[in-house]
């Protein structure tokens, strides 16, 4: 929505005479000024004792403790922690929600087959399964993962199904003419034209992968960002449990910045990207 | 294969549900001809030429007999748009050494510059163009067209109409042209076949020296034969000029 924002901006800045010109860089820079605002209000109240620092700690102390955290060597392991759980849940998750996704957008029978349980399992909320995970697969990594993994795999089945289904039968038909069998249309035609719908799909699957992360990580965590907060609750850190929030935030950015990346190479194609 | 049929089709008949598309149909094209097929919407144009590329299974009472290899161009371009230029020409080609190829095609309908090029960039004329130069690169016995020029703008279609008869007679393959423009198919081909109700009506020799014009007065008298053959009053004709 903001990169619309932005553009559209961009794209009335050469009607305007040449003088106005550096006015939009300065436009860019006001967006930042509001949230600057209120951190500063923010740090004023605290300083002032308007906040207790039980209820939640002051910009500065909380970035005193971020880097407290960073240099003890503890932020980085409990985040490798994190790290290695959503990537092991989404690697499985995403692979299982491709695999099915093929099997039941490439034939029939396949749909027949795992498209009706597929679509009732997705009504279910998947982190109301945490009960049954944790009787299932105990408390150690495995429901933390298997969590991750659930949740991941479904927007990337649905997303890459809906993909699949969606491809224009003309161009399977024009890739028919052209000599290509079964194989070459799935390569050249099915598969590119399922991508973008599928990628949208990975996209949901890393919100999603996130999100399970952080209620996985309330089960009885002896690492991981999701440890560290419940750690620090328990201490009153209140510093603490926001540069846990923050790190949060801060990998759901980078992963959403690392498919946007992704997206821009393989869907070059695409005339909104063309024109960009 | 007879040696003078390049295409031979005998007692065709298509039916979807109670409607009779095709009725019993015989065609024959000869090697190297130029052929248009005129029709009304659903007079069945567009189900013969989808059974000749082989895109609907031909009923096994139908004997039809087709050359292997097989090219066409549809109304829309129907380029993957996940495919460079050159990579839509070349889609399917067997063997190696395919990009020069698809780039010696490209040049004939005068692309060369655009073969990295994405089809979304194209205008609707260039990307026909891409559309024609991958029905060629394929060398095919037989080039099928359906409505090819149907989308484009007047002006388009007039450059269009130049190049195709202009590899047509570098290539020399069968041609067959499906459209509505009787203009179209009188400018174009050497013979003209009128389809109606799933059956051939009317089967019509161009014999008019090539170019051909608008104004030519053969070209006035043939028109209005055909436009009277698919059901058009000649005072509508009269009223329109």
């Amino acid at each position: 929505m903001s990169e619309h924002a932005l553009g559209a901006r961009e794209s009335l800045a050469p009607s305007l005479p040449r003088a106005v010109l550096p006015r939009p860089n300065l436009a860019r820079y006001r967006r930042f000024l509001s949230p600057l605002a209120i951190v500063l209000l923010w740090q004023a109240a605290s300083m002032a004792g308007l906040i207790a620092p039980r209820t939640l700690a002051a910009p500065t102390t909380i970035l005193a403790a971020a880097w407290e955290l960073l240099v003890s060597g503890e932020l980085p392991h409990h985040l490798l922690v994190s790290l290695a759980r959503v990537a092991t849940g989404l690697a499985i998750g995403v692979t299982a929600g491709i695999v099915l996704a093929l099997i039941s957008g490439l034939s029939r029978l396949g749909e027949e087959v795992v498209d009706a349980p597929m679509q009732m399992l997705r009504t279910l909320p998947f982190l109301a399964l945490v009960p049954l995970f944790i009787l299932w697969f105990g408390i150690g990594e495995t429901p933390k993962i298997a969590l991750v993994a659930l949740g991941s795999a479904f927007p990337v089945y649905l997303t890459l199904f809906a993909g699949i289904r969606g491809v224009d039968p003309k161009l399977a038909e024009a890739g028919r003419v052209f000599g290509l069998d079964r194989r070459g249309l799935i390569r050249h035609v099915i598969l590119p034209g399922a991508l973008p719908s599928g990628l949208v799909g990975l996209r949901y699957a890393l919100g999603s992968a996130w999100l399970s992360l952080v209620i996985a990580e309330q089960i009885n965590a002896t690492a991981g960002i999701g440890f560290l907060i419940n750690d620090a609750r328990d201490f009153l850190r209140t510093d603490v449990i926001v540069v846990g929030l923050l790190v949060y935030a801060l990998l759901g950015l980078g992963a959403d910045a690392l498919i946007r990346a992704f997206e821009r190479r393989a869907l070059a194609w695409r005339p909104n990207l063309i024109k960009a | 294969m007879s040696e003078n049929r390049t295409v031979s089709v005998r007692g065709l008949t298509r039916r979807f549900g109670a409607n009779t598309v095709l009725h019993g149909l015989d065609l024959d094209l000869e090697p190297g001809s130029f052929t248009a097929l005129l029709g009304r919407s659903g007079s069945g144009k567009t189900t013969l030429l989808r059974t000749l590329a082989g895109l609907d299974p031909a009923p096994g009472d139908a004997e039809i007999r087709l050359p292997a290899a097989v090219a066409a161009v549809f109304q829309e371009p129907r380029l993957l748009p996940w495919k460079r230029v050159w990579n839509n020409v070349a889609l399917g080609l067997p063997g190696r050494e395919v990009k020069p190829r698809a780039e010696r095609a490209l040049a004939e309908v005068g692309l060369a510059r655009h073969r990295d090029a994405w089809p979304a960039t194209l205008s609707g004329g260039e990307a026909q163009r891409v559309a024609l130069a991958r029905a060629l690169v394929r060398e095919p016995r037989l080039l099928l067209l359906d409505e090819p020029f149907a989308a484009l703008d007047a002006l388009t279609r007039i450059r269009m109409h130049a190049l195709v008869l202009d590899l047509w007679r570098v290539h020399g393959p069968t041609t067959l042209i499906v459209t509505h423009d009787v203009d179209e198919a009188v400018l174009l081909a050497d013979r003209v076949l009128v389809l109606d109700a799933g059956r051939i009506a009317a089967d019509i020799r161009v014999e008019i020296p090539r170019p051909r014009s608008h104004g030519d007065a053969r070209f006035v008298a043939l028109r209005r034969r055909l436009l009277a053959e698919l059901g058009v009053e000649a005072e509508v004709i009269r009223e329109a000029a």
